[in-house]
């Protein structure tokens, strides 16, 4: 496609720093406008993904050849609609642009993101921009998506009118790429916009502040650029001071001045500066952009609205796309999660052949190769999520699923788009809690976050299935059972563990929906935002996009989570093994385990007890050893000590053990069980480990495990914080280790009441 | 004749005639572009009839129906 570079005449140029240091090139433009793409597109894989010191903001930078021997630096600034914030996002875009932020110097370019299907609105952010007097490139990008609406934008005309260069661009084609990089590489001049006509006082007001700001800025900014730093200014909440260390004080005692009149409240002069832009911005659109079809021709995106946000089908396809993504996660992840298992497990026995048998060993086999498998076993659910976040984010349907959604999640004080973080915590919380990042709200996220453990993971359900096989009798409810040839009798209906799991389910979805109340009225609460949420026209998905969002997860998961999770999964195998005891000093170990079994004794003889083999006694041996040693260990120590906490829940000190060991990962707890009891190697469907629970004992000689006992622990297990993983991730997103250890605490509490309250109320009706 | 936004139909249209709501939530919804003597029409309501979907200076806005509720437009044909 043939590209023309429209230029208008320069003037007023400012020299762009050269030297041994890079240049440093902004991406701003609209959320939606492609900016993202873009990125990909001139970085490709070399990205780097952090954090803005203080905020919980990503600061995404890159590098980008111009040519071979000529690179910039690109940094990707958050989408916003206005350089007058109204999120920590926005607020970032606009701190890096004014050069008020101390870890970002202010760019020496900016490339502005346009959506030409959308120009008008998108000409806010890139009018105030073009203000500021950095010099700048318009990337005029959707032209595909434009020319589907029946519009065309005279890229020359548009140029003239802002006084700036502009490149055209289908950035997820790649087109205009190489055309945007060349003018990246000639001088770029300081934008020629026409400043924006103000009602008199704010004119007054702008004028006054520019001249105090013209001196600091001299050398870094045009005249012009003073103007609309000044405007930017008044129009904003930033304090005096901060202004004072960036500009001087003149110029922040001049703000100062001007914040005492009321008239020149941020608010206001907000609203005049948005009705002015606007005045302004309407004929030159009219100048711009071209309509070929009439207004009446429905584009593609309203013709798949009527279908996708209709009152029925809309619903129907949105849970049909719900389940898509829920059993993608749930069920085709633990296929890639077997193999990691299985490949950890090959790694393990491999390395206890070549080492000899002793402490690094263990360390090695136990410690770090389980806990780098511990980590790794999450990376395929990750991968699935985002691929398909990636990919509804970029075909412009998870605005339409935010939008159908809003009730519903709204009735907690939660918007529209947490309900796809909250669904994917059905199968894992941790692909959720990371995708809380589209939410804008810091309140909003923070209680998404703080609730989502409560969707009841996938983790949590050997230990469900392991409980109700033990101690939930297989009552059929409602239904109906009939013969089937080959299959036999096969019974459709409800059943009693269905009915338990479900329950256990919704009591999870409750619990959150009630915290999420809390959460908004005390320590999340603030003005509700509001939604304003924009529905972009739909779009072919760019692959590269959802890839590269695929691997930058990933890849952040595994060295930021990954590191934490490996540590902590370290000290718990320490504390599962240590204090050894001493194998060869201990002589009582009973080699007959009741649960050998009887046979009928020969003719009319009563039954005998099977003698075990050598082989049985020997493992029944090592397993009693194996028993006595977690026991011994610090964690058995602390489950001791534990257990008069855990006793008004109907748990021992055995359970408190299999706690302390689930804290790595739900799950653990039925192996943790299984060396508790002496079971060896056990899973949920181990049946000497039931037989073994239902035979433990108090010391007065009541059964521990009862139907009540295994309800209680389940309940506990729906609402407990029990996963390092979602700790470390939890730490990662909000920057600080106060969050995950006040989510540790309130889940935790929260569940030894719920315990509580089942195991004493259901021994009250006399159920114990 | 002035309604609020909340109470328009799927179809109708109208002009903008003022915001009557939270000053934070004013300022950006004029910075979206719904200032007075703004077009605007209305597309549908979501699937469980609430938010709002509403086309105005070239592209689709969803708004909730208590932030609508703010908006006074002049309704077109009355």
């Amino acid at each position: 496609m043939a590209v023309e570079l429209q230029t208008p005449p320069s003037s007023g140029v400012v020299p762009i720093p050269t030297g041994k240091s890079l240049r440093r090139v902004a991406l701003a433009g609209n959320p939606n406008a492609g900016k993202t793409t873009l990125f990909n597109a001139l970085t490709g894989m070399r990205q780097k993904v952090g954090n803005y010191p203080g905020v919980t903001v990503e600061k995404k930078e890159g590098r980008c050849t111009l040519t071979p021997g000529e690179e910039v630096l690109l940094l990707d600034l958050p989408g916003t609609y206005s350089l007058s914030p109204k999120s920590p996002d926005e607020e970032v875009a606009r701190d890096v642009l004014l050069g008020l932020r101390e870890d970002t110097p202010p760019p020496d370019a900016v490339v502005i993101v346009l959506d030409a299907s959308n120009l008008e609105r998108n000409l806010y952010l890139a009018t105030q921009i073009l203000e500021l007097g950095i010099p700048s490139i318009i990337a005029l990008n959707m032209n595909d998506v434009a020319e589907n609406s029946g519009k065309s934008v005279d890229a020359h005309e548009l140029s003239l009118a802002l006084g700036a260069p502009v490149v055209p661009l289908i950035a997820v084609k790649g087109e205009g790429v190489p055309q945007l990089k060349a003018r990246l590489l000639a001088q770029l001049d300081t934008p020629q916009l026409p400043a924006l006509e103000l009602p008199e006082t704010l004119e007054h007001a702008r004028s006054t502040l520019a001249d105090a700001l013209s001196t600091p800025l001299s050398g870094k900014r045009s005249l012009e650029g003073a103007r609309g730093v000044a405007l930017r200014l008044l129009a904003s909440e930033v304090q005096a001071r901060t202004v004072g260390e960036i500009y001087g004080s003149n110029a922040a005692g001049t703000l100062a001045e001007m914040r005492a009149d009321k008239h020149l409240a941020p608010l206001a002069v907000g609203a005049s500066e948005a009705a002015a832009r606007y005045a302004m911005l309407n004929p030159l659109v009219e100048r711009v952009v071209q309509h070929h079809a009439g207004e009446a021709s429905k584009s593609f995106t309203d013709r798949a609205d009527a279908i996708l946000t209709h009152k029925f089908w809309g619903l129907v396809i949105f849970g049909l796309i719900t389940l898509l993504v829920f059993q993608a996660i749930f069920s085709w992840a633990s296929y890639p999660m077997e193999f990691v298992n299985q490949a950890i497990a090959l790694l393990g026995d491999g390395t206890r052949k070549v080492l000899p048998d002793g402490s690094l060993e263990d360390l090695l086999v136990d410690g770090v190769i389980a806990g780098v498998g511990s980590v790794i076993i999450f990376l395929p659910q990750i991968l699935i999520l985002f691929f398909f976040i990636g990919l509804l984010e970029d075909t412009g349907y998870m605005a339409r699923a935010a939008f159908i959604m809003d009730r519903l999640m709204g009735k907690v004080g939660l918007h529209g788009r947490a309900f796809i973080p909250l669904m994917s915590s059905f199968a894992c919380a941790i692909p959720g809690i990371m995708a809380t990042r589209t939410i804008s709200s810091r309140n909003d996220r923070m209680t998404t976050i703080m609730i989502a453990p409560l969707m009841a993971c996938s983790a949590r359900l050997p230990v469900y299935y392991l409980m109700i096989a033990a101690f939930i009798p297989n009552l059929r409810l409602w239904g109906f059972s009939f013969n089937l040839p080959v299959f036999g009798e096969r019974y459709l209906g409800l059943t009693l563990p269905t009915v338990v799991i479900f329950s256990l389910y919704a009591l999870g979805i409750i619990v959150a929906m009630a915290m999420a109340w809390v959460f908004k009225k005390t320590l999340f609460s603030g003005p509700q935002p509001a939604l304003m949420l924009e529905l972009p026209p739909y779009k072919i998905p760019g692959w590269r996009n959802v890839l590269v969002t695929m691997w930058d997860r990933g890849s952040q998961f595994l060295k930021r989570a990954g590191t934490v999770i490996l540590a902590i999964s370290i000290v718990l195998w320490f504390m599962l093994s240590y204090p050894k005891i001493d194998r060869a000093a201990v002589e009582n170990v009973p080699t007959i385990s009741p649960a050998s079994g009887i046979r009928p004794g020969p003719g009319n003889a009563p039954p005998v007890l099977n003698e075990p083999s050598a082989e049985e006694a020997e493992t029944d041996r090592e397993n009693r050893l194996a028993a006595m040693q977690q026991e011994n260990s610090f964690a058995g120590r602390i489950g001791h000590v534990l257990e008069p906490a855990i006793a008004p829940l109907g748990f021992n000190w055995k359970i408190g053990v299999g706690l302390i060991g689930a804290m790595a990962a739900r799950e653990v707890f039925v192996a943790t069980m299984g060396t508790v009891y002496a079971v060896g190697d056990a899973d949920e469907t181990s049946q000497s480990l039931k037989d073994q629970m239902k035979n433990d004992r108090w010391p007065d000689g009541t059964p521990v495990w009862t139907t009540l006992t295994a309800i209680s622990l389940m309940v506990y297990f729906v609402i407990a914080m029990q996963c390092i993983s979602t700790l470390a991730v939890v730490k990662r997103e909000t920057n600080s280790w106060k969050w995950p250890l006040f989510m540790q605490v309130y889940l935790t509490a929260l569940a030894w009441v719920a315990a509580f309250l089942v195991f004493q109320g259901g021994k009250l009706f006399g159920w114990g | 004749m002035s309604r609020t936004l909340d109470s328009l139909q799927p179809g109708d249209s109208g002009v903008v005639k003022a915001l009557d709501c939270d000053p934070e939530a004013a300022h950006r919804l004029m910075e979206m572009g719904l200032l007075p003597g703004t077009p605007i029409k209305v597309v549908r309501y979501a699937p469980l009839g609430d938010p709002i979907e509403i086309m105005m200076r070239g592209y689709h806005l969803s708004l909730r129906k208590a932030e609508a509720a703010g908006i006074l437009i002049e309704a077109a044909g009355e």
